[in-house]
């Protein structure tokens, strides 16, 4: 469930701030995905200082009745390889 | 630019609202 | 709202953008979009260059297509290419593959390109005689040993990039297997009646059936097969919702989205419209690449609404968008009227009307003189005409 997993922003993907959020593009796989509300861009931006995907989510303040709808946009980003599981609990920020 | 706003108004928000995935190849005006 | 609407409205920097390095070319493709041929004195230095790729860096432009004439004869390619990867500039570069010996290749293959460089061989014909008779003798070999110089370096998946012809149009099965062979992928564009295009688009253009034949065939193949959107003109053969559309946005992303940067700095909306009606202004002149793009009168005119016409009133004009304005100008039909390649076809129908005025080019880069790698198309349509007194059946028939 990756509410309770820990999550961050791939290393080769660049995040380019947008009037209507950000686009997301992987120099790797080269998809690109535009992520529609600036609070999605936020909780993508500090996926890696938290232990997990919920604390996130709270930290940013997305009501609860959203989590389910931004765990699907996340495994929808995961799916794009545009966000990794961390192997730690907590990183350091890049 | 139009400000966005539904931001804190609607509760249902879907994947669809969230993100949009497209091609970096998919615009046409490159060769 | 939906990412179609924003992009419509344009955006503070392009996503991507095709630059074309150099008007020199080595080849005299029949059909050449920025009719090159010869270097124009007034060319980016490489300074300057170097200049435009820290903006695009500053802006985060994704990608940029590289492309010409043939990029690679420009002395500092290799320079500039390493320049853009080493400041987060992905770069696929169009070329005929000159320049792509075994050396060549491993570098490309490298990790010094890392995930950053994307190659395109540019190849119209599945076979020698189809690709030749437009892009001149040898060059068919010319590609294929690219490909091969490639793939034996480890390179993976470079791009061939065919425009679709009513010669060749009859290989897409063939373009395929030659993409797996080479373990590339396949990339079918639109012919355009840009640059040199404009003198054979009547000759090359594909038939009204053939373009059924191609849009079926993408649509089988779905997204093991690139265009580029650049058919979305053909969306209209599906339901007029637009559910019928190929893959990708299905929009015309000129000066909203994507634009063109030409050798000597001028910056047009798109590659396929280099002529003064579409060109909105000069990085070097006017304040740089960024001031240009979010400031310039042209592209704040093709980022607003647009009405669409005659077109609207088509059932189909959700599906088609009205079609490529480049295509409607270089033909000389209004721009608020039907693609000269509209699938009900209304555009057959306003070619035929005789009112169109087709427009002088803006310029010229072609050779002044042709080489021995003159496309067969073009010196058939150079010869002269024979004398109706010549006695000899084979008169004015070279072999």
């Amino acid at each position: 469930m990756i509410l309770d997993e820990p999550w961050r922003l791939t290393p080769s993907v660049a995040l380019r701030p947008e009037p209507f959020g950000a686009l997301a593009y992987h120099f790797g796989n080269r998809k690109l995905t535009f992520l529609k509300r600036p609070e999605l861009v936020r909780v993508v931006e500090q996926l890696a200082d938290h232990p997990d995907v919920r604390s996130t989510l709270v930290a940013v303040g997305v009501p609860e009745q959203q989590h389910s709808a931004y765990a699907a946009a996340l495994e929808g980003l995961a799916d794009a390889d545009m966000i990794r599981p961390r192997a730690d609990a907590l990183e350091e920020s890049a | 630019m139009n400000p966005e706003q539904n931001e804190t108004v609607d509760q249902d928000v879907t994947a669809e609202d969230l993100i949009e995935e497209v091609s970096i190849d998919g615009m046409c005006g490159v060769y | 709202m939906k990412l179609v609407e924003h992009f419509e409205q344009g955006l503070d920097a392009p996503i991507c953008l095709t630059w074309e390095l150099t008007y020199a070319c080595n080849l005299e493709c029949a059909h050449c979009l920025s009719s090159s041929g010869r270097r124009d004195p007034r060319e980016l230095t490489t300074a300057q260059a170097e200049a435009v790729i820290d903006e695009l860096q500053r802006m985060q432009v994704f990608y940029v297509n590289i492309g010409g004439g043939e990029p690679t004869i420009r002395p500092d390619f290799w320079h500039l290419l390493e320049y853009a990867v080493n400041h987060q500039v992905g770069v696929k570069f169009s070329t005929n593959g000159v320049r792509l010996d075994p050396e060549r290749a491993a570098f490309l293959a490298s990790p010094a390109c890392g995930g950053y460089v994307d190659v395109q061989i540019s190849l119209d014909g599945a076979t020698a005689e189809v690709n030749d008779y437009v892009r001149g003798p040898g060059s068919y070999d010319t590609a294929i040993t690219a490909l091969e110089n490639l793939r034996d370096a480890g390179f993976k998946d470079a791009k061939i990039s065919v425009v679709c012809t009513r010669q060749n149009i009859g290989q897409l099965d063939e373009f395929k297997a030659l993409a797996d062979k080479y373990g590339a992928t396949l990339r079918l564009t639109r012919l355009r009646p840009s640059g040199r295009g404009a003198d054979v688009w009547d000759e090359l253009h594909p038939l009204p059936e053939q373009q059924r034949v191609l849009y079926d065939w993408l649509m089988a193949s779905g997204d093991n097969v690139l265009t580029g959107d650049s058919f979305f003109h053909l969306a209209a053969f599906g339901p007029a919702d637009g559910s019928g559309a190929l893959p990708g946005l299905n929009l015309c992303g000129a000066g909203r989205v994507v634009c063109l940067i030409d050798p000597i700095g001028d910056v047009y909306a798109c590659p396929f419209a280099i002529h003064d009606n579409f060109l909105a202004g000069n990085l070097l002149r006017d304040g740089g690449f960024k001031e240009v793009w979010q400031t310039s009168e042209l592209f704040q005119d093709l980022r607003s609404p647009q009405t669409g016409g005659a077109c609207a009133k088509c059932d189909f004009y959700d599906s088609c968008r009205g079609g490529c304005m480049a295509a409607k100008f270089f033909t000389g039909l209004p721009l608020d009227g039907p693609d000269p390649e509209c699938v009900q076809g209304y555009g057959e129908t306003a070619l035929a009307s005789g009112d169109r005025m087709i427009p002088a080019a803006s310029q010229d880069h072609s050779k002044a003189n042709p080489t021995r790698n003159q496309p067969v198309m073009l010196k058939l349509m150079t010869r002269p005409p024979v004398s109706d007194c010549a006695e000899s059946p084979l008169a004015g028939f070279t072999l």
